[in-house]
């Protein structure tokens, strides 16, 4: 068989033609399994299930302070801003990257939180205490004025111990800053006064 | 295929047992090749230590991950617990455990001293440009596992190192965030993510790394080693065909390198025993606190063998891409005037500049972050392409190349520390300049390696008796 092939007088050329189609459904099956492997890398059914919404009781939340609540494993913020503290705001617009949160507005707030607050109450921020550069929680700096990693003229906000990425008390980030955008709020309602529910703004 | 060999009735039980091996498997045929007759240069100095000294603590880490996998579980519950269980309650365990992370940061410290000394000597040069890219490709392979095996004891630090790796890759545009959550295995980092890290650190990562060093050596022994005078010593044989410059790696070399490993355990050992932490270098402090995903340590940082990289990611702020802007508007603009090369090739250049450019515009300061991060080293790779010295060792280039791998050496230090230490605007902005003379180094390399008065290259090697 191999000296016919070499002086190239003559080969079987069905059995050619069934080498290569056996070699190349091989070749499918191969890269067909590839599917299931790589499938298996996505979250399993019980982590897709587990996004359910949570309720967060704000009653004892006093202004200036901050609770975090666990929403599909991410921290979820709540701060009762002070009024000198809502009154601060407006006035860092020209250091921040993004002050309206009109880049992507869709992913970072939803509709009733497109605002100066960034907030459906003044009072009450409610945001994903992530940071969106690389996935940090940033750090509480409320107290004002000069400190390490921060500005002289510092209004109070967050850090990200990761990058050093500032946030506003609005969640809004600084120019310049590795984090392209403010934080995420979350979807979110009101069920009373005192009570929030995260992770969906629709009656059930 | 060898012929059968027949051994004399009346030869040594031994020699009957080997001849017997020999004609069933290559055994002398291998050690000859590899070992008596491999012929290496004769004025190898302290520098050709390292490539011993790295095989030497791979085969530390698989033994010590061999016994810790006996008593490890990966579980997001248990993880923290169990390795202060090695730590605590197994028989010797936190000797087995300190062994291993202590060998984590050995085997950078061997690796980067070994590509260090491939860098000075040339030995990236033809014809040992495979030799160089296995061994890229091992480097690659080794940040793979220890930063997939820092996850494991599921602290603090495991944790978020984690977290701001995985969405490093939600950076790329399209189809980012989807490969972060195919990696991660759920929407943050958690028990999906911790078996799997563990699957790749103990099965998959490390056959990876130990077909590389394979082929690494066999590449190796195929073209020979380089020396410190980067002469080649196969162009000058004696009538046997041996190189007169050489001498067999056994028993000269294995003597030498029996010495290295036994001073290098000195070290080692001293170590595990006395400073296993190394001060928050080796074992962060953070890392003793177990994995919280609703709060980030105050400050987190990899382990400094990932910090000179760490810092060219944090470099990149939206101000740096102006400066890398006006880079890429010079570079096109120097070799649309200067380059003597065809019209078409130009347009392409230019083209393809308004195109990064464009993207530099559009894209997040965040992903080119990860560009350069990723882009510091793959940059390795091309090594033997960018040096265009007419010399290979670092001996006959011109004293003010010297300096400058001095000055790159320090640039890469300093890299390395800042990115240890907590972001601040004087440092980001060191950081930044180091980031620019990182890739100016290599990315200039075509031409800063040609300038300069070269010293004659002897044609044998610089050698003296001792």
């Amino acid at each position: 068989m191999s000296e016919a092939l070499v002086d190239g007088a003559s080969f079987d050329a069905s059995k050619r033609t069934w080498l290569i189609a056996s070699g190349c459904a091989g070749a499918v099956g191969g890269a067909a399994a590839l599917v299931p492997f790589v499938s298996s890398f996505q979250p399993s059914e019980k982590a897709k299930a587990a996004g359910a919404a949570v309720e967060a009781d704000i009653s004892a939340l006093k202004p200036g302070e901050k609770m975090v609540v666990e929403w599909r494993g991410k921290p979820v913020w709540i701060v009762r801003r002070t009024p000198e503290q809502l009154a601060a705001l407006p006035k860092l617009d020209s250091q921040l990257a993004d002050p309206a949160s009109t880049r992507k507005p869709d992913e970072q707030a939803p509709a009733y939180a497109r605002n100066a607050t960034r907030s459906i109450k003044p009072e009450y921020l409610v945001t994903v205490g992530i940071c969106t550069h690389l996935g940090c929680s940033p750090s509480d700096k409320f107290q004002k004025g000069a400190q390490p990693s921060l500005p002289d003229d510092w209004e109070g906000g967050f850090l990200c111990p990761c990058h050093g990425s500032t946030f506003d008390l609005a969640g809004r980030v600084f120019k310049n800053k590795p984090a392209p955008d403010n934080l995420e709020v979350p979807p979110h309602m009101y069920l009373s006064d005192t009570k929030l529910l995260i992770g969906s703004d629709k009656q059930a | 295929m060898a012929e059968f060999h027949e051994i004399s009735p009346n030869a040594s039980a031994g020699a009957k047992t080997l001849n017997w091996i020999d004609n069933r498997f290559p055994l002398s045929a291998l050690f000859k090749a590899h070992m008596s007759e491999y012929y290496a240069p004769k004025n190898f100095n302290v520098w050709y230590v390292f490539g011993v000294l790295s095989l030497l603590v791979l085969v530390i880490q698989i033994v010590t991950g061999i016994f810790l996998v006996m008593h490890y579980k990966p579980d997001a519950a248990l993880a923290f617990g169990s390795v202060e269980y090695i730590m605590r309650d197994v028989p010797w365990g936190w000797m087995i455990r300190y062994m291993h992370s202590t060998g984590a940061s050995a085997f950078f410290v061997v690796v980067y001293l070994h590509m260090f000394r491939g860098l000075m000597y040339g030995s990236y040069r033809k014809p040992r440009e495979l030799v160089w890219l296995f061994g890229c490709g091992i480097f690659l392979a080794l940040m793979a596992e220890a930063f997939m095996g820092y996850l494991l004891p599921w602290g603090q630090m495991s944790y978020w190192g984690a977290q701001v790796i995985v969405n490093l890759f939600s950076a790329i545009p399209f189809i980012g965030p989807d490969l972060a959550l195919l990696i991660r295995g759920d929407f943050v980092v958690g028990d999906a993510t911790l078996n799997r890290f563990f699957s790749f650190h103990v099965i998959a990562v490390p056959l990876v790394l130990l077909g590389l060093v394979v082929a690494h050596i066999i590449a190796l022994h195929e073209v020979g080693s380089n020396n410190p005078d980067g002469v080649e010593i196969k162009a000058d044989k004696d009538a046997n065909g041996i190189p007169r410059d050489g001498i067999p790696f056994h028993p000269y070399y294995s003597v030498h390198d029996i010495f290295a490993v036994s001073v290098f355990l000195f070290v080692f050992t001293a170590i595990v025993f006395f400073a296993p932490e190394m001060g928050g270098y080796f074992l962060e402090y953070n890392n003793f606190i177990p994995a919280d995903p609703f709060q980030t340590p105050l400050h987190i940082a990899p382990v400094w063998y990932f910090t000179p990289f760490y810092s060219l990611l944090r470099a990149v702020t939206t101000e740096l891409m102006y400066v890398l802007m006006a880079c890429v508007v010079l570079a096109a603009a120097l070799s649309l005037l200067k380059g003597r090369m065809p019209a078409v090739f130009k347009a392409v250049i230019g083209g393809g500049a308004v195109v990064v450019l464009a993207m530099m515009l559009s894209i997040d300061a965040k992903f080119w972050g990860v560009v350069a991060m990723g882009g510091g080293v793959v940059i390795l790779f091309f090594l033997p392409w960018l040096d265009n010295s007419p010399v290979k060792s670092i001996r006959y280039r011109p004293d003010w190349h010297k300096y400058f791998y001095a000055v790159f050496v320090v640039d890469f230090l300093i890299l390395g520390y800042l990115g240890t230490l907590p972001p601040s605007p004087l440092f980001s902005r060191v950081a930044q300049v180091g980031t620019l003379f990182y890739f100016a180094f290599f990315l200039l390399m075509p031409w800063w390696s040609r300038i300069g008065t070269f010293k004659p290259v002897p044609s044998r090697v610089t050698y003296t008796a001792h």
